[in-house]
């Protein structure tokens, strides 16, 4: 049995290619397309959740908001669309793409105004943000990113945006402001209190931002899903309790 | 054909053209750039026997076979806030190429840097010996030679290299992302902007943008393509 022809390799890759194809076809796969805000709690959650249900293999699809609608129009299999605001998931529904009767918020969140950890330049308010000192900040895309159409009600509220808007780098989702922070290429930048909760040794909170809409995460089934019964299943648990203290204890609110 | 066409027509006149001429101003300049590097270290590799050539010439030319994004993160790890460099000229000239259109043209010349490099010492490899000899015996100086000699037998593999150049930088994408970011009117762009339409579902804008850049793709290819085949169609 050890001295194995090489004749018969090509049998056994075959066999083995096989099996494993087989062995994934019996785990009911679900993808969920979650903004970007949600990637560390909902890996942990999703990985509890394989542990209890043996037999369904969570996908996750982490990305702004706006980028995993245009996804979804585009037909990407998705079960689960989890957004980090009311206008993408409302976009969603208007063109049939989401179930409107599945819709349910999971959590919501808060929009802070964030440094460096390293705090060369001093900045205690948004006030500040139009000072010198500060040559750049960063926001989420505003077609695409939630966080960057909340910071842009509170910077319009406050009066501060068309002074600070010379000054904005967009990024593609909250996590590469995170990212643009914490490594300093930015002087602030505005993400939600879970993001900066994520590197508290790179980067610091400098306040609470507000003057938007209240952030929620509402979260629907797609239309063209075809496991609309797993999918539902795993947004009831995201809904449980224990899911729920697994939710509050990364930062998020109540839904 | 015309109601499908319609929305292009409608499209064209709502749109904003900064991305196409940031583009063309972006890619000049590293153009520009490259080939300055590009003819220099192309002469090198060429025609002298420095020592560790072929590995200078082997450095320059990973930029083709590279992810651009190994380019983006090592402009950023050599230039970037953190770095000594980009700390020391933020420091005593508070300047920064990230998230400027400094740090796209740095990362558009690097990728073009290989295609004027390869043809300039192609060319220069190609040039015949005999012509320098003759005018160096017309006591011209190295320099002289190099200038009225080499040089314009040379020019057009250089200028079909260059033009490659161009069209490289034109269509540089990935580290000009990650360095200069997609800032509107400042580093946004035709490659960037046609990013950003396509994730915000803006299909027509992308569409626009991605026929603008083709033509211009295809104009400068077809230019450089001449460049390579007329001088042997130019010799009895």
């Amino acid at each position: 049995m050890i001295n194995v022809h090489w004749r018969f390799f090509p049998r056994m890759l075959c066999a083995l290619l096989l099996g494993g194809a087989g062995l994934a076809a019996s785990a009911q796969q679900l993808t969920v397309s979650a903004a970007a805000s949600l990637t560390n709690v909902l890996k942990t959650l999703g990985a509890r959740y394989e542990a209890s249900h043996p037999g369904v293999k969570l996908q996750f699809n982490f990305a702004a908001s706006g980028v995993l609608i245009q996804q979804i129009v585009q037909g990407a299999p998705v079960d689960l669309f989890i957004s980090a605001d009311e206008e993408t998931m409302a976009r969603g529904i208007d063109q049939k793409l989401l179930d409107p009767a599945s819709r349910r918020d999971i959590a919501s969140n808060q929009v802070v105004l964030i440094v460096p950890a390293t705090g060369a330049v001093p900045v205690a308010a948004l006030a500040d943000l139009t000072g010198a000192a500060v040559k750049r900040v960063a926001i989420g895309k505003l077609a695409t990113v939630p966080v960057g159409r909340y910071t842009k009600q509170s910077l319009d509220a406050a009066k501060l945006w068309t002074a600070l808007e010379p000054k904005f780098v967009y990024a593609d989702s909250v996590r590469q402001v995170l990212d643009y922070v914490a490594r300093g290429e930015v002087e602030a930048g505005f993400v939600y209190s879970t993001d900066a909760g994520v590197m508290p040794d790179k980067v610091k909170t400098v306040m609470r931002v507000d003057g938007h809409a209240p952030v929620h995460y509402p979260a629907a089934i797609t239309a063209e899903s075809r496991q609309k019964a797993a999918a539902g299943e795993f947004l009831a648990y995201l809904l449980s309790s224990s899911a729920q203290d697994a939710l509050g204890k990364a930062g998020f609110g109540k839904p | 054909m015309p109601d499908t066409l319609a929305p292009l027509f409608s499209a064209l006149h709502g749109i904003d053209w900064t991305p196409l001429w940031l583009s063309l101003r972006v890619a000049g300049v590293a153009t520009l750039i490259a080939w300055g590097f590009g003819v220099g270290l192309g002469w090198v590799v060429a025609r002298t026997r420095l020592p560790g050539r072929a590995l200078l010439e082997a450095v320059c030319m990973l930029p083709l076979v590279l992810p651009p994004t190994v380019i983006g993160y090592g402009i950023l790890l050599l230039a970037g806030r953190r770095s000594a460099l980009g700390g020391w000229l933020r420091e005593h000239f508070d300047y920064t190429i990230v998230f400027s259109w400094h740090g796209a043209v740095v990362a558009s010349a690097v990728v073009a840097l290989p295609l004027v490099l390869k043809s300039a010492s192609a060319a220069f490899a190609g040039v015949d010996r005999t012509l320098e000899a003759a005018a160096r015996t017309l006591r011209q100086s190295p320099w002289s030679v190099f200038m009225r000699v080499t040089l314009p037998l040379a020019a057009p593999g250089i200028l079909a290299g260059t033009l490659l150049a161009f069209a490289r930088a034109m269509g540089e994408f990935g580290a000009s992302l990650m360095v200069a970011g997609s800032i509107p009117g400042n580093t946004q762009t035709l490659s960037m902007a046609i990013y950003d339409a396509v994730q915000a579902g803006e299909d027509d804008t992308a569409l626009v943008l991605v026929l603008v850049t083709s033509v211009l793709s295809v104009t400068v290819l077809v230019l450089s393509n001449r460049l390579f085949t007329q001088p042997e169609a130019r010799t009895p």
